[in-house]
């Protein structure tokens, strides 16, 4: 008998019940997959498109255009940095994290050919949607470098705490996103209801404004947003801005982060066991 | 090894029937929504929640236990819905059981579905990578395969080609090596979803000897019986779900399988029991075939004996739509025909009347070859409504064709084709015989006396 690997799959598997003994083992043994269900995502994004990866430069190009004059119009201060530069500091995490939330909640859906005929850890599906998501936003950060070279904005010390809120972005979009991915797959109405939170959330959360701009009472409440600690800790971290984040917004998104995903965990597994038959 | 491969205690699964059929598949939120508010409202009004989950409840599989040691390969066998399939995607985990337990010691690997995950913007070479890992290789496996695959499957010089530009069959070549590279403890086959031709299958069957032969465990579902006794160490018969069968002596299994598929196709009479198909209209209470005694068959029946039709229904209105009749399928469940009281001229239609009625369908003899036939029952209004549609569940009959085929000495076994007409030829004389009437008498008397002398 080949021992091809064998080492590493001597080890018994239990099914009990829709519960597997091995659940998180399997989940790291298939990790690969991880890195190939979004690496087939971003080729065959860029393969079929004409522009191809300058999608990920367009869509954060214009929203930022639409933002700025939108600035303009309602005569929003922005302080001595370039708009250009302020605006495109916060549209970066939101244009991550929608497109994320989009992507990972249809994500069992769009698999659902592969999910009703091949085992394999179905959480890797929205978090590999999470994941390509990623491609898209390292790109745009390039384009972010890019613009503040050319209005020779030059980041302070505050820049070394970006990768925080990194995390704390795409855990967010994990944590929302397995939970809508299965709640779309159990219930189909949710394909409406995600682009519609969608929009709201931009109108909710601090990218054409500040959280300056919000009556001292309610900035505690409107933090509640998890988004709104990391749009403006990005756009501090960025900016070297004078307003740090305030210590709650960061607390009440890392926190709101931990939950999302605690709960998105908890459902998916339930909502897993009878994917193949209601999908 | 002491302990079993793979080892299934009491699986069973249970599936929701009304749920997940046609248009209402999917749960909607709105139903949710709406079953909450009732019970709310009721709630509130005090009386006594109804229960919820009325849903019928359908078992596709039921307390099914084996096991199955290192090397062991066991063959599953049952008729189409006995829960065969199921059971290997249990095994597979595809799907959950919804209850027992199912111990597996190594990887699973399936030839359920070669290509799944095939993108056919990505070329030969991303694809192998992509399914290889999809399937549960490494990349690191993958690399070191990769060149015994592009082999396998033929396609070195189309490695780099998108593989929607494939051919269908280097598509199948590719994705079956694939699959059939990956080194797992335990494999699955399930023939009867393989899809490709005959070549295909053969090679997927020699796959599974090559596997069995180097020591390692197998699950094989099949319908071919032959195959089955002779590659597996076990067999496995599944009947609506429940194990009736199970052992090593193989070919035991298989004939005592027979034997009972035998004895299903003399269920020629289907009766109506339990009020079933209610309808304003008309509720068809009985269907069978009969031989020329009125009595339903009970056995094989010789190809020259007259045979009919009967359906006895209750007539409750007296609708011109109202349409009775039969659809006749072969073997491989392939429609042959379909006869209804309404096929003719509208003034030779069987008068209809009130109460209980009879509706009698000759068969032409020897028309159909040997072999075993269904008849599913057809009860519709036309163009209004079905009662009973046939290949959708409808009451099914069968009988079985044997012999009789023909009074001619030279047609004495059976011939392929699906109908064995006996026809009568006809002779027209186009041109007298060029020779003459003293020289034909000569033959004549020589060929007698030829016969004579032999």
């Amino acid at each position: 008998m080949p021992q091809v690997d064998a080492g590493s799959w001597e080890y018994e598997i239990v099914l009990q019940r829709g519960e597997s003994t091995t659940y998180w083992t399997d989940l790291w043994r298939y990790r690969e997959l991880l890195f190939f269900f979004a690496w087939r995502d971003t080729l065959i994004r860029y393969k079929q498109t004409a522009i191809g990866i300058g999608w990920a430069l367009v869509r954060p190009a214009a929203a930022m255009a639409v933002f700025v004059g939108f600035r303009k119009i309602a005569g929003l201060p922005s302080g001595q940095v370039p708009e250009v530069v302020f605006v495109f500091a916060a549209i970066v995490p939101w244009q991550f994290f929608s497109t994320a939330l989009t992507e990972a909640a249809n994500s069992l859906v769009t698999y659902s050919n592969l999910v009703s005929k091949v085992y394999f850890p179905r959480l890797l599906v929205p978090v590999a949607a999470v994941a390509t998501t990623l491609v898209d936003m390292v790109i745009t950060l390039v384009l972010l470098a890019v613009l503040m070279a050319w209005y020779r904005v030059v980041p302070g010390w505050q820049i070394i705490v970006l990768p925080l809120f990194v995390v704390l972005v795409v855990g967010f979009s994990i944590g929302a996103g397995i939970l809508l991915a299965a709640l779309t797959a159990k219930y189909r109405d949710f394909r409406y209801v995600v682009p519609f939170v969608v929009q709201c959330g931009l109108f909710l959360s601090p990218v054409a404004f500040t959280l300056s701009s919000i009556p001292e009472r309610w900035r505690t409440l409107y933090s509640l947003n998890p988004l709104v600690g990391i749009i403006e800790g990005f756009r501090w971290s960025i900016l070297s801005g004078d307003a740090p984040p305030s210590d709650a917004a960061v607390l009440l998104s890392g926190s709101i982060t931990l939950f999302s995903i605690a709960v998105g965990i908890w459902y998916f597994r339930r909502v897993e066991r009878s994917l193949a038959d209601v999908i | 090894m002491s302990k079993p491969i793979v080892s299934v205690e009491g699986v069973g699964k249970r599936y929701h029937i009304g749920r997940s059929k046609g248009a209402q598949r999917y749960l909607a939120l709105r139903d949710v929504v709406a079953s909450a508010v009732a019970s709310g409202w009721n709630t509130v009004i005090g009386r006594r929640r109804r229960c919820v989950s009325s849903s019928p409840e359908f078992w596709a599989l039921r307390d099914v236990s084996f096991a199955l040691d290192e090397g062991g390969v066991l063959g599953i066998i049952g008729r189409n819905g006995a829960g065969k399939s199921t059971l290997l995607k249990i095994i597979a985990r595809v799907t959950d059981a919804s209850e027992g337990c199912v111990r597996l010691r190594g990887r699973v690997a399936s030839l359920l579905e070669v290509g799944t995950g095939f993108h056919p913007e990505l070329t030969g070479g991303e694809n192998i990578f992509l399914n290889g890992a999809i399937l549960g290789m490494t990349r690191r496996e993958i690399r070191r395969k990769f060149n015994d695959i592009v082999a396998f499957a033929e396609i070195d010089q189309f490695i780099d080609t998108p593989v929607k530009r494939y051919s269908t069959g280097m598509y199948m070549r590719l994705a079956f090596a694939v699959a059939a590279h990956l080194d797992s403890e335990i494999l699955i086959v399930d023939e009867t979803l393989a899809v490709g031709d005959a070549k295909f299958q053969k090679k997927c069957l020699g796959r599974m000897g090559e596997f069995a032969a180097s020591g390692r465990t197998v699950l094989f579902v099949s319908h071919n019986l032959n195959a089955v006794e002779r590659m597996c160490t076990q067999a496995l018969c599944l009947e609506s779900g429940r194990v009736r069968l199970h052992g090593r002596n193989v070919r035991a299994i298989i004939t005592e399988y027979l034997r009972t598929q035998t004895d299903d196709a003399a269920a020629s009479v289907w009766v109506n029991q339990g009020g079933a198909l209610d309808h304003p209209v008309v509720q068809p209470l009985y269907f069978a075939i009969e031989n020329e005694d009125d009595e339903p068959l009970d056995g094989p029946v010789r190809n020259d004996r007259r045979l009919f039709v009967v359906i006895r229904a209750d007539v409750r209105q007296l609708d011109p739509a109202m349409c009775l009749g039969f659809s006749l399928y072969d073997d491989d469940s392939q429609l042959l025909l379909s006869s209804l009281n309404t096929d003719v001229a509208e003034e030779h239609w069987p008068q209809l009347e009130y109460g209980l009625i009879e509706l009698r369908c000759e068969l032409p003899r020897r028309l159909l070859n040997e072999g075993l036939y269904r008849l599913e029952l057809h009860c519709s209004l036309h163009c209004r409504e079905w009662i009973t549609r046939p290949g959708y569940g409808s009451p099914s009959i069968q009988f079985e064709i044997r012999g009789g085929l023909s009074d001619s000495p030279y047609w004495v076994q059976a011939r392929d084709g699906i109908l064995a007409p006996a026809w009568r030829w006809k002779r027209r004389l186009l041109q007298p015989s060029r020779f003459s009437d003293h020289r034909r008498r000569l033959q004549h008397s020589i060929a007698s006396s030829n016969s004579l002398r032999s």
